[in-house]
């Protein structure tokens, strides 16, 4: 039996059996669906067979939709065909489903069911996508664990051979997608046995063929279609049975039986609770505890949910019962009901169950947590004489009052379960590390086990947090571990203790492991009062390590998972220690076994020396800390800041009550400054003496922290000892402004690009710059007041800075700053410079990904405002539509100004002539002129303040869109190239004035480094495992063929001026424009720090041409193309093998990386030399004029 | 008819010229052009010792950077543990030129410490390398390392690497030591059965525009031919070892001096590496025939140590004497 148990998550349990059973994958990456296609992809990509013996082709869409119409026509052709999502893409696959479904066509849809975008995206569980396509004449089948998903997964592919009507196969996004849990594996010959295919031939029979041709797909009229769309009404009343039958073969097989509704609990149960997914596991293991007790209890788990089979439902359900509350993990808006509440009350109408009351309720949004205790609640309120209907659980309501008190008192672990929570640094391997402990514990040893991970939304310093749990029973509990149980808690950073409540998951006399810099006799007194009360008061067994110095030793580096295991199986003694260690020794032969012996090498020596630096430390009687644990943010911070977004970043969320929110979605900006992360082991140190005022560090930073200002020197009065100036070179301001760069200690990431970019060189030591890096700690306060005291000198005055040299476009203030982005991030220092230079009047429509995720993932957001409070007004609306969401901002300003403009006609009279016409006719293209329109708008304001007349208030509303507006488009290669193109190529097309910015990373980044139509040929991506065999699109090239969109390729790293003038050039331009942009990212695989000349290389290189289209030349009678890098100068080779995802295609294939590069090198030479000619055509009349 | 054969670490070589480690057997059909062109021999590019480290862990850092950090992003590359990092792509080199050339190849190892790596000469044997050269190609930068220190290191590392293999070794050494005698001598007690002379080392330079140190490739030339050719000259008859000249081989006359001095071998990459062609192979072998005939000499075996220290009239010629006597003999002009 051993063989065939494993742990994995939901994601590959799913794909384990989709693949096997497929012979065409369409796919495109979507949270949390994504890891279904990537393990499909690998496992095509190395040549694994499906049940017949071939390997199922595997390919990448443009987008869901994409997917949706290539799995169809696919599937129309004869193929067992499949493909995965959530969410957004699943809404995108609508119009497909219906006519999937509609020619009674054998598929099956794996769905790791997500929350929808609403007034916020989502990227967590609920079953709001799965619900929105319960009309399509899809049948649903619900999995509510990891095994069920496994196993659903195969008979969902039997059932709808068989009955002809397509499945979804959901299960709730990473609560189940994600949770790893010990499995029973499904072997070939199971599957086998489930699967006709006499069934497999039918469906390959019904498919179009010129052999045997028909038409399908034929357009009808009022006469027939609505007979023919009853036609198909016996299929759908034959699935429940062909599933039931199907499960029911799936029982003799494998010896795990379900039904189409499974009853759980007291066999005379009075009140029942319905639910489907991963919250029935909770549900039905409350029941269980209760019914255990005496409690007349049961749960009804729905596994298929359309067909809804009233019949089997009515079998199913007790007939003692005389309550019942339907959970439904969604929200309806509007509706008398959720779908589920509503089907079950039908089917007790047409069941004719009367005299049950039928209550309904809303749980687990975007993965709400869902509790025993919830249960309890929800059964307790049954019990009551006027339950609450449309009740919600899990929260606080206290505007609309639907939600149940719960007591979290109320727990149901089990006997003989240990659970354990790991504290961890994203970068520091804490989650790969217990993914690899719990791997140990559920396939080595007879306990069952789980573990699931939750992660912060940063993408730099990420707090991790590991929940494992195992014992000698299933573990069937899908969610977190509670306060006071855990058996273990483990603190892999140091630091976490100034800023997080670890030790209140900790029960009696538990073990807590501390990762601490300091030795075991001085550790005591560097812990916070907060902790030392805990450990005395909780009695835990205190144990440290010096992780950092035995990483250090052996060359880990940032790494404590090895280290950080290895204790952990040394204290908790789950395997004897000499066990333990050879486990962790063979896992990391075999997990690290392709990448050589240094790896192995210095993974042994962090095992080995790990215990030898294991302590226990004896707990001191009393508290001797005089440190307190940091606040979230600090009592400065405005009200919302404090109340609502300061108990997020606590990791309070969960309490907040429903009247703390805004109503639609709409938060204030600017509040990453109150979230003060000090994430930065070292920061940049500015050396006044040699500093040569350049403002090369202030552009490059990715987040906003090191800036520099002019200012009168006499404002250096009362400045801080150690705050740093010195005379200012500008020549606009010389005498009397002095000048200082200032870093936010607490908020850098420590990415270096700011020393890299610096071209001062010390002259008596060149390795010195005028930035240097230094460590934290000994700066943090020093260098925080500095910076409150560099932020309180004024900012100079827009209209006196001339923003076309870099030194002093950087003198304009960030308006967006301290983002969550990765340290490094190649993308953010082109947004950063978009707010600087238009951020006071610009509206910017983002695509969704990694933009919109720094950009506007709770709880801070990086977009700020100025001085006077105007600051880029953003929003995000999907990631496949953002061109045009962006082009209807300028339809809105295009329309405001104009009908303000008609009403301020009508006023000249109130208003004055000339008012009135310098208003109307305003040169607004510096930001003098902007400056001056805004004083002017004021005064028609002021003016018309205290009219009562219906068009004068309607003129004092819309006169801000006198004000020049710049509208900004911004997003990925994944948008603009794929999913979005489309209407990005529409929205090029309409002539309107809009910028739009693509932040090109070659790759899907925030999905984790899918390949787009933008990766190159050559580099490695997932979906391109074996290298992308085709060269990159040409976007820009497209864009150029309009003749009247302004393009312009930039890379900053290579030369940021050019960006700098591209930017400034493409929003002067009076119509739509186009700023390609490099931007070096984490899935590139090198040092960021390096980026600026891995910028330089990927141009001299030929891959990453600069160029400037602008319009206005040709209407000048010039070529409008200004290439503006050199002809290449080194092999492409050059610049891409300083990346991993090139170089790794050498160590998979050593021929096609040669082949390829070799490929790439021509398309660098046809691009270049299209380019020249392209420069070099004629324009005009010969003579430069214009014809 | 003169014969050119030698023997070099027990092989019987055609001719005295061989194929310095150098890109050039990167290539296999570079590698068959060498044949044809005449070379008797080819030492394979080097598999060094940091690189296999390097890319092991360079390999690992970028795989598992950003990995388990993101909840929308597991990971950021692709692994599936398809990306290999291992010696795989040098050990099929080894064998595809065992299969392409009928010449014997030699394989060739960088390094410097013992340790796991050192794994990698039995691989290079058990894909069929005739021999391995091993190169040592270490610079003292720390002050508290003594030179005795040094070369005790780099002596059992020769230990440890014919303990592993059974194929005969070549050790290339450095100029940079205080005796080579004594230094050859033990390495070839070790376990050398041939010494290499001399490891080139490329000198870093100053850009003093961009105040960084530049680093860049200088071919040799024949004026490079000089330090060997005095130290297998001295080294001829003394030391229990092949003796194979390498830098500054470039023509005819170059190869005759170095077997006059007493080398087994030349070895040749430079005079190949300008234009990439191998017709100078062919050229040289032509003329070195050449003037062997038109001076009478049957066979490279005749003239093998011919002008070595023990066989010149003036053996001081190669000392400190000789030292004092080019200084004398320089004049200041009028």
């Amino acid at each position: 039996m051993k063989e065939s148990v494993i742990m994995i998550d939901g994601n590959e349990a799913t794909a384990s059996v989709a693949h096997r059973l497929s012979e065409v994958i369409a796919i495109y990456p979507i949270t949390p669906s994504s890891g279904m296609g990537e393990f499909s992809d690998e496992w095509s990509a190395k040549g694994k067979k499906n049940l017949w013996g071939t390997t199922p082709l595997v390919i990448e869409m443009q987008s869901e939709g994409g997917a949706a119409g290539a799995v169809h026509g696919a599937l129309q052709t004869g193929a067992l065909t499949t493909t995965f999502t959530a969410s957004q893409g699943l809404l995108l696959m609508i119009p497909n489903m219906y006519k999937i479904a509609g020619e009674l066509t054998s598929t099956v849809f794996h769905v790791a069911a997500r929350a929808i975008a609403a007034h916020a995206l989502s990227i967590y569980g609920d079953h709001q996508d799965v619900m929105a396509v319960r009309q399509t004449g899809w049948a649903l089948l619900s999995s509510g664990s990891v095994q069920e998903a496994h196993d659903f997964a195969a008979i969902a592919q039997a059932a709808t051979l068989k009955a002809r009507v397509p499945f979804i196969h959901f299960f709730d996004g990473f609560r189940t997608s994600h949770e790893v849990n010990k499995i029973f594996q499904l072997t070939d010959e199971e599957l086998r046995s489930l699967v006709d295919d006499d069934l497999v031939r039918a469906h390959r029979a019904r498919a179009l063929s010129p052999e045997h041709p028909v038409l399908r797909g034929s357009a009808q009229n009022p006469d027939v279609y609505f007979q023919m769309r009853e036609a198909v009404n016996p299929y759908y009343t034959a699935v429940p049975g062909i599933t039931q039958e199907a499960m029911d073969k799936f029982a003799q097989v494998t010896g795990r039986h379900y039904n189409l509704f499974d009853y759980f609990g007291h066999p005379e149960a009075e009140r029942v609770v319905v639910v489907m997914g991963s919250g029935g596991e909770t549900v039905v293991e409350t029941v269980k505890y209760l019914a255990a007790k005496g409690e007349k209890v049961g749960a009804v788990l729905v596994r298929l949910y359309r067909p809804f089979s009233l019949e089997n439902f009515n079998k199913a359900l007790p007939k003692s019962v005389k309550s019942i509350a339907v959970l439904d993990r969604t929200k309806e808006p509007g509706a008398s009901g959720e779908p589920l509440y509503l089907d079950i009350v039908n089917a007790l109408v047409e069941g004719n169950r009367p005299g049950i009351k039928t209550i309904g309720g809303r749980y687990g949004l975007s993965s709400k947590e869902f509790t025993p205790a919830m249960v309890k609640a929800v059964l307790d309120e049954l019990g009551k004489l006027e339950p609450k209907t449309h009740f919600t659980v899990g929260i606080n309501d206290d505007v609309a009052h639907t939600s149940l008190d719960f007591d979290p008192a109320f727990m149901i672990e089990p006997e003989g379960v240990v659970s354990c929570v790991f504290f961890g640094l994203g970068a520091d391997g804490t989650v790969g590390a217990n993914k690899n402990s719990i791997k140990i514990i559920g396939e080595e040893t007879s306990n069952f086990a789980q573990g699931y991970f939750y992660y912060d939304s940063k993408k730099s310093g990420t707090v991790t947090m590991s929940h494992l749990r195992f014992g000698p029973q299933p573990i069937r509990a899908p969610y977190l571990i509670e306060l006071n149980q855990a058996n273990f808690v483990a603190c892999h950073q140091f630091s976490f203790l100034e800023r997080v409540n670890m030790l209140k998951y900790a029960k009696t006399g538990a073990t807590f492991l501390l990762n601490s810099l300091y030795g075991p006799d001085e550790v005591w007194d560097n812990l916070p009062v907060e902790v030392q009360k805990d450990i005395i008061e909780k009695k835990l067994k205190f144990y440290v390590i010096n992780g950092y110095e035995v990483a250090e030793k052996t060359g880990m580096g940032g790494r404590m998972n090895t280290i950080m295991q290895t204790a952990f199986f040394a204290i908790s003694g789950i395997l004897p220690r000499e066990a333990a260690i050879a486990e962790i020794k063979h896992s990391i032969e075999k997990t690290y076994g392709k990448r050589g012996e240094a790896v192995i090498k210095k993974n042994f020596e962090a095992v080995d020396a790990t215990i030898a630096n294991l302590h226990e430390i004896k707990v001191p009687a009393g508290i001797t800390s005089k440190t307190k644990r940091r606040q979230s943010v600090p009592n400065e911070a405005p009200e919302f800041v404090r109340n609502v977004l300061g108990e997020i970043i606590g990791a309070n969320g969960d309490n907040i009550p429903v009247s703390a929110f805004p109503v639609d979605g709409t938060f204030p900006t600017g509040t990453t400054q109150w979230e003060k992360r000090n994430i930065a082991l070292e920061i940049p140190v500015w050396d006044e003496n040699i500093c040569i005022q350049c403002g090369k560090c202030v552009m490059v930073c990715p987040h906003a922290v090191i800036r520099h200002k002019v200012y009168d020197e006499k404002l250096l009065a009362g400045a801080p000892e150690t705050f740093k100036h010195m005379t200012s070179k500008f020549k606009e301001f010389s005498q009397g402004f002095a000048y200082t760069v200032q870093v936010a200690p607490e908020d850098c990431t420590s990415c270096t690009l700011c020393v890299e970019v610096c071209p001062v060189k010390d002259k008596t030591q060149v390795g010195r710059k005028a930035i240097n890096m230094a460590p934290q700690p000994a700066l943090r306060e020093t260098e925080a007041r500095n910076w409150d005291f560099f932020m309180e000198i004024p900012d100079l005055d827009r209209k006196l800075i001339n923003p076309s040299t870099i030194k002093n476009s950087q003198l304009l203030r960030p308006l967006f700053e301290f983002s969550g982005a990765c340290a490094g991030c190649g993308e953010t220092p082109y947004v950063k410079l978009v707010s600087q230079l238009f951020g006071d009047r610009a509206i910017i429509a983002n695509a969704t990904g990694c933009s919109s995720i720094y950009g506007g993932n709770l709880p801070t957001t990086p977009w700020a405002v100025n001085a006077d409070g105007r600051g880029p007004a953003w929003s995000n609306s999907l990631f496949e539509d953002n061109a045009e969401f962006g082009l209807g901002m300028r339809l809105t300003v295009d329309k405001q100004n104009e009908y303000a403009r008609e009403l301020l006609v009508s006023f000249e009279k109130e208003l004055g002539k000339e008012l009135v016409n310098e208003i109307l006719n305003a040169d607004q293209s510096n930001e003098t002129g902007i400056g001056a329109q805004r004083d002017r708008v004021a005064q028609l304001k002021n003016n018309l303040a205290k009219s009562s007349d219906t068009r004068a208030k309607d003129l004092v509303s819309l006169v801000d869109s006198l004000v020049k507006k710049s509208v900004w488009i911004i997003g990925g290669d994944g948008w603009a190239y794929d999913i979005g193109y489309g209407g990005l190529d529409h929205v090029l097309a309409s002539g309107r004035n809009v910028n739009i910015l693509v932040l090109d990373t070659e790759v899907y980044s925030n999905t984790g480094g899918q390949a787009s139509k933008s990766t190159p040929r050559a580099a490695v991506a997932k979906f391109a495992m074996g290298g992308k065999g085709l060269p990159k699109k040409d976007l820009g090239l497209i864009a150029m063929s309009y003749g009247y969109v302004y393009v312009a390729r930039v890379a900053m790293g290579a030369n940021d001026q050019q960006t700098l003038r591209a930017l400034l050039e493409a929003e002067s331009y009076d119509g739509p424009s186009l700023i390609i942009a490099y931007s070096p990212c984490i899935a590139h695989g090198y040092d960021l720090a390096r980026s600026l000349d891995q910028a330089k290389l990927a141009v001299q290189s030929g891959h990453w041409p600069m160029y400037r289209y602008d319009p206005r030349l040709a209407e000048q009678g010039q070529n409008p193309l200004i290439i503006e890098s050199k002809e290449p100068s080194i092999p492409i080779s050059q610049y891409a093998y300083n990346e991993t995802r090139y170089k790794m295609l050498t160590q998979l294939d050593e021929a096609r990386a040669e082949e390829l590069m070799h490929a790439a090198q021509h398309d660098a030479k046809s691009r270049w030399t299209l380019y020249q000619q392209m420069a070099a055509m004629h324009y005009g009349n010969g003579n430069g004029k214009k014809e | 008819m003169t014969d050119l054969s030698t023997t070099y670490l027990g092989l019987n070589l055609k001719n005295p010229l061989v194929a310095s480690a150098s890109p050039l057997s990167k290539k296999i059909d570079k590698a068959r052009k060498l044949e044809e062109a005449g070379v008797s021999a080819i030492v394979m590019y080097s598999l060094f010792e940091e690189q296999i480290i390097h890319e092991s862990l360079e390999m690992e850092h970028y795989l598992s950077r950003g990995k388990d950090s993101f909840p929308e992003a597991l990971s950021y590359l692709p692994d599936g543990g398809l990306y290999a990092v291992s010696p795989e792509k040098y050990l099929n080199q080894v064998t595809g030129l065992k299969k392409a050339l009928d010449i014997p190849v030699i394989g060739s190892l960088n390094g410097v410490s013992k340790g796991g790596w050192t794994n990698y000469a039995r691989k290079i044997e058990d894909v069929g390398a005739d021999a391995l050269e091993l190169n040592m190609y270490y610079l003292a930068t720390n002050p508290d390392s003594t030179s005795a220190d040094i070369e005790n290191m780099q002596v059992e590392l020769v230990a440890e690497i014919k303990s592993a293999i059974t194929i005969p070794l070549a050790v290339k050494i450095s100029p940079f030591v205080t005796s080579i005698p004594n230094f050859a001598k033990r390495l070839a007690e070790a376990g050398a059965d041939g010494l290499v002379l001399f490891n080139r080392f490329y000198q870093p330079d100053f850009d003093l525009e961009e105040l960084e140190v530049i680093h860049s490739l200088d071919l040799s030339t024949s004026a490079d031919l000089r330090l060997p050719l005095r130290w297998i000259s001295i080294l001829h008859g003394k030391v229990n070892a092949d003796l194979a000249l390498t830098s500054g081989v470039h023509t005819s006359r170059d190869v005759l001096k170095s077997v006059m001095a007493g080398a087994q071998v030349t070895m040749i990459a430079s005079e190949l590496l300008w234009d990439g062609s191998t017709k100078r192979v062919n050229e040289i072998l032509e003329h070195t025939n050449t003037w062997m005939e038109e001076h009478d000499y049957t066979s490279i075996k005749q003239m093998l140590g011919s002008m070595s220290q023990k066989s010149v009239k003036d053996p001081a010629a190669f000392e400190r004497a000789n030292y004092m006597k080019v200084l004398n003999s320089f004049r200041e002009l009028p």
